[in-house]
């Protein structure tokens, strides 16, 4: 009598069984594919370093990391060829601020807007019309400082020429602007209503609670975008290339015409010998912008850190 | 949803396999590859495009962004031809003979080598020592080349290009001058930027600045000076007589350099660049024929 219910319950439990196996089998495929994802991407990290250092170490045999970061002469073609990379470290690092000081702000405050005051309408307007500002191509913003934002700057700062550092740093300032947007944006839109509810309920007003608790909830999210930001600054090339006006004395202003690192390696690969001496030097400038952006995430990460411990979000 | 998945991902997979068969099977012709300098790729693009318009089976696609990467390119091999405005250096043979390349050289055209101020410039001729002075930044004022109390703008093209290195050597370096200098370089202050069009857009909206480029780019937004050779010559204006006669001092050949004696589709392709037809295209888009 409970044979046939037992041997129901018994072929039940086996195609369960057999199901499971299936699943495990199939999840056990999908698993071991993303595992082999993720370790390509590191594989392929970790060949563009071993490349960088196996292609630009070898010029501190030639000239001392000493005379290499600090000196002031840049000069491959010369007899003897002289590598001094101190111009181009200023201007990017100059040019990098100053970018993300004016495109932080602005950027952030935008997002607050968006996340925060705007009317929906607004938003979903806004939001596509600004991704799309990221999406054009780094000629095309070289283009519009050189035709129109140049002599601009030439006229309100009264310099010799317009290509300078400080034309760089506002393009550049246009291109991170809407990658700081919009993950911003997201980051705050991430905030559960309750904080906000919270704190209107005990008396905030709409700034205290953005000042207060939004943007301190959505630090890690605004701390990524800033990271972004500041890493699509630091590796543009052609904007700069184009506006910056490529002299290569140190600079003392960022009115002066100036080079940057990205500019300094796209202009001078080209005639590079493969292995030569201007090689090995513009491969160890790569190694160094690669250690550069590093160091700029690693601290990002340890002040994010502390502000996430702060908030226990 | 997982069975759609599976009926529309590989019809998606098999369309576009498809799709690329076609594409390129369609290119059932020849190309021709031709990267290098900036100073001849208006000439060169004139004369691909006259060329596939009778040859429909040809594709040419031409590219700068300079003299140096097209002779790279040569000698790597990912080109047909590379377009030069200065000859191929020593240097750069030995390395191509090292790699199995065997640069040839064919001269297509003539250039004067045009120095070129904003149109409200005072100053109209200088001497090559003065544009050397200037270009290194011991002159740094236009008003020690007559013309106005204002600060010189320096503009040069970078590292990439044939132009930079022939303005170095005739005019900073002044080759072939008893002031040679072979140790000069260009000054800290010279503005290096990356094509021919930065340079003149700037010079064409900053009334200080000067800067070089090839005969075909000048515009009439722009002023041409006259080069002296020295203080006593009269000053020269580049154009088809000067240069063919050589009294213009920074006269210069523009090359294509192959990969052996050229055959095939190429041969055909310089023929016509060579041909009393292609030289006509020469004098219009603003460069000089051979003589």
């Amino acid at each position: 009598m409970l044979k046939p219910e037992i041997s129901s319950v018994i072929a039940a439990s086996n195609t369960k069984d057999s199901l499971r196996r299936r699943l495990r089998l199939g999840e056990r495929f999908i698993e071991s594919w993303i595992f082999l994802a993720g370790l390509f991407a590191i594989i392929i990290l970790v060949g563009i370093i071993a490349i960088l250092i196996k292609e630009g170490l070898p010029i501190f045999t030639y000239s001392s990391p000493w005379q290499f970061l600090f000196g002031t002469k840049w000069y491959p073609t010369s007899e003897p060829p002289t590598f001094g990379i101190l111009p181009f470290f200023l201007s990017t690092l100059m040019i990098t601020l100053i970018a993300t000081a004016a495109a932080v702000p602005i950027g952030v405050g935008c997002a607050a807007y968006l996340a925060e005051l705007a009317p929906p309408r607004i938003r979903e307007t806004v939001k596509p019309i600004i991704e799309l500002l990221a999406g054009v191509p780094s000629v095309m913003m070289g283009f519009i400082g050189l035709m129109l934002l140049s002599p601009l700057v030439r006229s309100i700062f009264h310099l010799n020429t317009g290509l300078c550092g400080l034309t760089a740093a506002i393009m550049l300032s246009l291109m991170s602007l809407p990658i700081i947007v919009s993950v911003s944006e997201d980051a705050l839109h991430a905030v559960p209503k309750e904080f906000k509810e919270a704190s209107y309920a005990l008396g905030a007003t709409k700034w205290e609670t953005i000042r207060h608790v939004c943007i301190p909830a959505a630090l890690s999210g605004i701390g990524a975008a800033i990271m972004l930001g500041v890493g699509r600054a630091i590796g543009e090339t052609m904007t700069v290339l184009m506006v910056a006006g490529g002299a290569l004395a140190v600079p003392l202003s960022p009115t002066d015409p100036m080079t940057t690192m990205t500019s300094a390696i796209a202009s001078g690969i080209g005639n590079a010998v493969r292995g030569g001496l201007q090689y090995q030097a513009l491969f160890a400038i790569g190694l160094i912008l690669f250690i550069m952006t590093l160091a700029v995430n690693l601290i990002a990460d340890k002040v994010l850190e502390r502000q996430k411990r702060k908030f226990a979000r | 949803m997982r069975k759609r998945l599976f009926i529309i991902l590989p019809v998606v997979v098999v369309v576009a396999l498809i799709v690329t068969i076609i594409a390129l099977s369609g290119r059932g012709g020849s190309s021709i590859n031709i990267i290098g300098s900036n100073t001849l790729t208006p000439l060169t693009s004139v004369w691909a495009e006259e060329f596939m318009k009778a040859n429909s089976n040809v594709s040419i696609s031409v590219s700068g962004p300079g003299t140096g990467p097209g002779i790279a390119a040569l000698i790597d091999g990912t080109t047909d031809i590379a377009q030069a405005s200065r000859q191929i250096k020593q240097s750069e043979i030995d390395q191509a003979v090292a790699k199995g390349v065997h640069p040839y050289e064919i001269q297509v055209a003539n250039d004067g080598l045009s120095v070129v101020v904003h149109p409200s410039n005072l100053v109209s001729e200088l001497t090559i020592a003065q544009l050397s002075a200037i270009y290194t930044n011991h002159i740094t004022n236009w008003q020690e080349g007559g013309g106005s109390d204002t600060p010189i703008v320096v503009l040069s093209r970078d590292t990439n290009s044939g132009s930079h290195d022939f303005f170095l050597e005739r005019i900073v370096q002044m080759q072939g001058l008893p002031t040679e200098n072979k140790t000069l370089q260009y000054g800290p202050e010279v503005l290096f930027l990356p094509s021919t069009e930065a340079g003149l857009t700037e010079v064409a909206q900053n009334p200080n600045a000067i800067f070089y480029a090839g005969l075909g780019y000048v515009t009439s937004q722009v002023k041409t000076v006259a080069v002296k050779k020295t203080a006593s010559d009269p000053g020269i204006l580049p154009g088809k007589e000067t240069v063919l006669d050589g009294t213009y001092p920074i006269a210069r050949p523009l090359f294509f350099y192959t990969n052996g004696e050229p055959t095939g589709v190429i041969k055909a392709f310089i023929d016509y660049c060579l041909s009393s037809e292609g030289q006509e295209k020469v004098s219009e888009v603003g460069y000089i024929p051979l003589a």
